[in-house]
């Protein structure tokens, strides 16, 4: 089904989408998208969504199982909460990503912006994979308790860091690789530690890179090329030593 | 050491007063009763040795106070393998009275006994209202964020000194560059220090242990008005060394050896008197750092007597600047009074870096009862009222500002720095954290844990290093607490709370007093 | 009237959304593109407050100041006019223009002011101009009641009102004028009654400001400010932000990048990691400007003559998103805003936390946009498909 966005607010979009699936739909066109919020949260149906334009805040938020195919940079909140499901985004993304993703899978091609892949967590076969392609800002992995994060750092410029600071503050469960070099006095060493990634973590990356790769037309050998870094946590009571009765 | 009363009864000593000693059979009831808890005992005689007030004598297998001499400072207790021991307040039997309270009557049978000015240690233990327990702190609901105190940054470093009002800056090859040299700066990485505490009025060891806890922390200590034993010399460079009215160990390198120099005028314990050493802590190295002689009474005088006005205080600043080079910075501290505030815009138009404010319920190791139970004026107050008034004549920036006088938590550290304070002081909290219980007999020299006081065979107990290490705790312990409080109330940086009356509220205060701090009652809205 | 309705002495908050534009040549346009970005932000606000500044709108009184007023009685009219005949030569005075929009209820009384300082009065004063102006425009404002001088500086205006700021725009009929910068605000205030002075942007001379996010170091801000004589009576955390900018850049002289490194300064663990020359200078302007330091989410845009200014707080809790086209620089609180305005940029990036974005009228290069990368990742796919 095909959906013109233009000049429709996003309780009218949603409301449709709601609908249609409902009457069930599993393919969505929706061209010159531009803002509109909230688009498929708490959607559990197998749809699939193909999103020309800039979706607003909080694509895919509790969603638990379509996929979605963004052909345009996102903004702020994709993929909060999300339960299950597919994401696609074909440029860059905003702030706060993945916050407290708990399975599914978000692919970004690009940028990524500040305190992405908040408290992400993981049970049996909930596992959540939340992959930037290119470069990530400040707080990256906060209070990780699962799951997967990986940023490529393609197309940064010479000497841009891959990562902001305070990378994986607070985590204490899952795992983040970082590809390229990585300045120790970015990464929270009191929680992690950051070692380069063996030949065995390779290989368990592989699937990912390659569902990763598939997506956005690049190979995954050549993105294995560059040298990875397992940032994991040290501890999972890093402040069991603060607290005093 | 053989100077030292071990159990007789106070000497009379030869002195100006030749009070009419009157010993009259009157009731003098002792203030602990101290029991032994026989089934327990394991007659390891430990209460025996630890006790320094010798209140504990072993009879016919078992041991025995004489509960006069008991100061309820807990050491036998806590030394006691077995948990036997018990000490008790003696309960009340003389007829309960609104006006004459017990203290009030055994305070007078003293005096009329002795003819003596009564003395205590530590502060004013009388009930004043306590303001701090009339404030609290905001903290961030919805339209604002609070901000994580575990895992993102939090800074509390800060800087004490006078700093210009504006930056000046020049054009340099590359971009503006800095044309300012800022006058001498103390960097702080807590917005917490050690308050003023002298060798004599605490032992050498607690000293040191002080000392090592500022260099740790990346804090400063201050050496009191004894002087600076040269043990001390390598934690000189942490270290406000004092100028205080008897001018002890005052000498070039004394001034030179420490990183700030500080004026004492007065402390909140006594305003208007200076510094008191009873004789008993005067031992031989005491009298050699003060340079006076072993045993006599270290009574500083009142005023500094050659600061009797305002220009006064701007000359001998001046003197301390030239003696050092104008490299340290110069504070002056006093007790908060009455008209504190003007006070200190005077201080501050005087010259000094930093102004240090300590209210009335500031510790001591003696003073005269009568000064330290009723003069002064609350921190709280004090605090609020210079920082508004040197606001108020756009002067804020030349000073730096301490409060001290009776900061228990990092609670009162958070209230006070949102009144206006660049930091805190700790002269009792930091003795607690050594292990003193507060039995406030400092000026008896007997200190059962070896704090305040000079024989040997008490200051052995403070090993330097477990004591640093427990201020080490104390102080890190409240600088995550402060830091808790700072992500509460959505702020990363604690010169953004330093002032920030805003986020403060009052309950249970009268008009006025809310006023004066600044602070609005609780239920009003931003 | 300048004091809001429920007045109790206390601080508005909002949470809001922002956007900008300004051409690097000088080109004018009119306030239609920047008007479909806020209206696109509509969710952000909630209809009680909202406003526009624009430079470059007024050229045939280029040297003159601009001063726009609402008046809610005919006496606030008259005493302020009394003050302003005193001190000023007024070129020009006449109604703002305006049409009805129901949106945009009991609007007050509306007019400018083409005027200069009266020569005698500004030598009297013995202060320089700029200085004469704030004082004349603080005094109005604190002593007719009624009054209220919502924008006064030369070439530029600010038009905000209570009501949705694309509705706002049809009011002040926007659409008619033309500025090389317009910025925008929609405001979503926590006070019940909006207040039309309470808007934003907040001016103070030719500054213009817009904000969002709550100021969690106000009491301090404030605090320190009054100290160099400004006096904070709207009660809104936008006022200080602008005093401090005045505070800053003009007074001190800062340039305008270490004034913003002065309000949301580096951390020290990345100070100490500085080489020393650098070190020293940050260390010595956080040890100065303690006061000044904004604590709290914020995003603000601020302009001036020639300038226009994007930046968030140190650790970047509100969004901002810039884009450039050709020598066009957009700003916006939503990347679906800025397309509003620009759908086919060159360029769009997220500035970092801490560091401004700025545009300078004449200049080729915008301060802290990345270094040029081609073929921008994130340039829309065809979104026409049939």
């Amino acid at each position: 089904m095909r959906i013109d966005a233009e000049h429709l607010h996003y309780a009218e979009l949603n409301r449709r989408i709601r609908e249609a699936i409902a009457a069930g739909e599993t393919a969505f066109d929706l061209v010159n998208v531009n803002g509109q919020r909230y688009i498929a949260d708490g959607v559990s149906a197998a749809a699939e969504f193909d999103l020309h334009g800039v979706p607003g805040n909080d694509l895919g938020a509790f969603m638990s199982g379509p996929t979605i195919r963004v052909h345009g940079n996102a903004q702020d909140a994709v993929a909060n909460t999300m339960n299950g499901g597919r994401i696609i985004v074909h440029g860059q993304a905003g702030d706060v990503l993945g916050y407290g993703m708990r399975g599914g899978e978000l692919f970004v091609r690009g940028r990524v912006g500040y305190r992405v892949g908040i408290h992400m967590k993981a049970y049996r076969d909930n596992f959540p994979v939340l992959i930037a392609g290119g470069t990530a800002g400040d707080f990256l992995g906060e209070y990780m308790a699962g799951g997967l994060l990986i940023v490529l750092g393609l197309e940064r410029r010479k000497g841009e860091p891959v990562v902001g600071h305070w990378c994986a503050t607070g985590m204490h469960g899952g795992t983040i690789f970082l590809r390229g070099e990585v300045e120790p006095a970015r990464v929270a060493s009191q929680f992690v530690s950051v070692v380069p990634a063996s030949e065995a973590d390779v290989k368990l990356l592989l699937p990912y890179l390659q569902a990763y790769g598939a997506a956005f037309q690049l190979q995954a050998a050549e993105l294995a090329q560059e040298p990875f870094w397992r940032v994991a946590p040290v501890s999972h009571r890093p402040f069991g030593g603060k607290y005093a009765a | 050491m053989s100077d030292w009363n071990d159990g007789k009864p106070e000497p009379k000593r030869r002195s100006v007063h030749t009070a009419r000693q009157a010993r009259a059979p009157l009731y003098r009831p002792h203030d602990f009763n101290w029991r032994n808890l026989t089934e327990r005992c394991a007659h390891c005689r430990r209460c025996v040795a630890q006790c320094g007030f010798k209140a504990i004598s072993w009879e016919d297998g078992r041991p025995v106070a004489d509960a006069a001499k008991c100061v309820g400072c807990h050491r036998c207790e806590a030394f006691c393998p077995q948990e036997a021991i018990v000490i008790e307040p003696n309960p009340q039997y003389l007829r309960p009275h609104p006006l004459w309270s017990e203290s009030h009557r055994r305070n007078l049978w003293l005096q009329a006994e002795t003819g003596g000015v009564l003395l205590s240690g530590m502060g004013n233990d009388l009930p004043y209202p306590v303001l701090w327990d009339h404030l609290l702190l905001d903290a961030c609901q919805v339209t604002n964020p609070s901000i994580d105190p575990l895992r993102e940054p939090m800074e509390l470093r800060t800087f004490l000194g006078r700093k210009p009002e504006a930056v000046d800056l020049a054009d340099g090859p590359r971009g503006p560059e800095l044309a300012t040299t800022l006058p001498p700066q103390l960097q702080l990485e807590t917005p917490i220090y050690f308050a003023a505490m002298s060798y004599g009025s605490i032992s050498l060891n607690a000293q040191k242990a002080i000392a090592m806890a500022a260099e740790e922390l990346g804090t400063v200590w201050n050496t009191g008005e004894g002087g600076l034993h040269e043990d001390l010399n390598p934690y000189a460079p942490r270290a406000f060394v004092q100028c205080a009215s008897g001018r002890f160990g005052v000498t070039p390198d004394y001034l030179n050896a420490g990183v700030a120099v500080e004026i004492k005028i007065g402390q909140g314990a006594k305003p208007g008197i200076g510094g008191h050493l009873p004789g008993e802590k005067v031992s031989s190295d005491v009298s050699e750092t003060r340079m006076i002689p072993v045993g006599s009474d270290a009574l500083s005088p009142a005023p500094q007597h050659d600061i009797y006005s305002i220009e006064d205080l701007r000359q001998l600043i001046y003197a301390l600047k030239e003696a050092t080079n104008y490299e340290k910075p110069v504070s002056v501290k006093v007790a908060a009074v009455h008209n504190i505030a003007a006070i200190a815009s005077g201080i501050a138009r005087a010259g000094a870096d930093i102004i240090y404010l300590d209210g009335f319920r500031g510790g001591t190791g003696a003073a005269p009862t009568v000064i330290r139970d009723h003069l002064g004026i609350p921190i709280e107050i004090a605090l609020a009222v210079v920082d508004e008034q040197l606001r108020q004549e756009g002067i804020r920036n030349q000073v730096s500002v301490i409060a001290a006088g009776g900061i228990r938590s990092a609670a009162d550290v958070a209230k006070a720095i949102a009144l206006g304070a660049d930091a805190v002081a700790l002269g009792t909290a930091t003795l607690l954290a050594l292990g003193c219980t507060l039995c406030q007999r400092c000026y008896t020299g007997r200190c059962s844990w070896g704090i305040t006081t000079q024989d040997p065979a008490l200051t052995r107990r403070l090993d330097p290093y477990v004591g640093s290490q427990r201020l080490i705790n104390l102080v890190r312990a409240w600088s995550s607490e402060l830091e808790e409080i700072l992500g509460a109330m959505g702020v990363n940086a604690v010169e953004s709370l330093r002032g920030s009356r805003e986020r403060l509220r009052s309950v249970g205060l009268d008009r006025p007093t809310t006023d004066l701090l600044g602070v609005k009652p609780a239920g009003v809205g931003a | 009237m300048n004091r809001p309705p429920f007045d109790r002495g206390q601080r508005m908050l909002s949470g809001c959304g922002l956007s900008a534009m300004m051409s690097l040549t000088g080109e004018r346009v009119d306030g239609r593109a920047v008007r479909k970005s806020i209206a696109l932000l509509h969710d952000r606000a909630n209809g009680l407050g909202g406003g526009f500044a624009a430079y470059g709108i007024y050229p045939e009184h280029a040297d003159q100041f601009a001063l726009h007023i609402m008046y809610y009685t005919p006496e606030a009219q008259e005493a302020a006019e009394i003050i302003l005949a005193e001190s000023f030569d007024i070129a020009l005075d006449e109604r703002i223009p305006t049409r009805p929009h129901p949106g945009v209820a009991n609007p007050p009384a509306l007019r400018r002011y083409f005027a200069l300082p009266r020569v005698g009065m500004l030598q009297e004063s013995g202060l320089p101009v700029e200085d004469f102006v704030l004082r004349q425009v603080m005094k109005i404002n604190a002593e007719v009641g009624d009054a209220f001088i919502f924008s006064s500086g030369k070439n530029m205006g600010a038009f905000k009102a209570v009501g949705y700021a694309e509705d706002i725009a049809d009011f002040f009929r926007l659409d008619e004028y033309h500025a090389y910068i317009w910025i925008a605000h929609g405001r979503f205030p926590t006070n019940t009654p909006g207040w039309w002075a309470g808007a934003h942007p907040f001016t103070l001379l030719d500054w213009a400001v817009v904000h969002n996010g709550e100021i969690s170091s106000y009491g301090i801000n404030r605090r320190y400010l009054e100290m160099f004589g400004y006096q904070c009576t709207m009660r809104t955390d936008t006022e200080v932000m602008a005093y401090l900018l005045d505070l800053l850049i003009r007074k001190h002289k800062l340039p305008v990048e270490l004034a913003c490194d002065v309000l949301a300064p580096p951390f020290w663990e990345h100070i100490d990691a500085m080489p020393e020359d650098r070190r020293t200078l940050y260390t010595t302007l956080r040890q100065i400007y303690a006061g000044a330091l904004v604590n709290g989410p914020f995003a603000i845009v601020f302009g001036r003559q020639g300038e226009m200014v994007g930046m968030n707080d140190r650790i970047k809790l509100r969004p901002l998103v810039a884009a450039r086209k050709d020598r066009n620089l957009y700003l916006s609180s939503e990347e679906s805003g800025l397309r509003a305005m620009c759908p086919d940029p060159d360029l769009v990036w997220a500035p970092r936390a801490g560091q401004p974005v700025i545009g300078r009228l004449g200049s080729d290069v915008v301060v802290g946009e990345p270094g040029f990368e081609s073929a921008a990742r994130g340039a829309q796919a065809p979104a026409r498909e049939a």
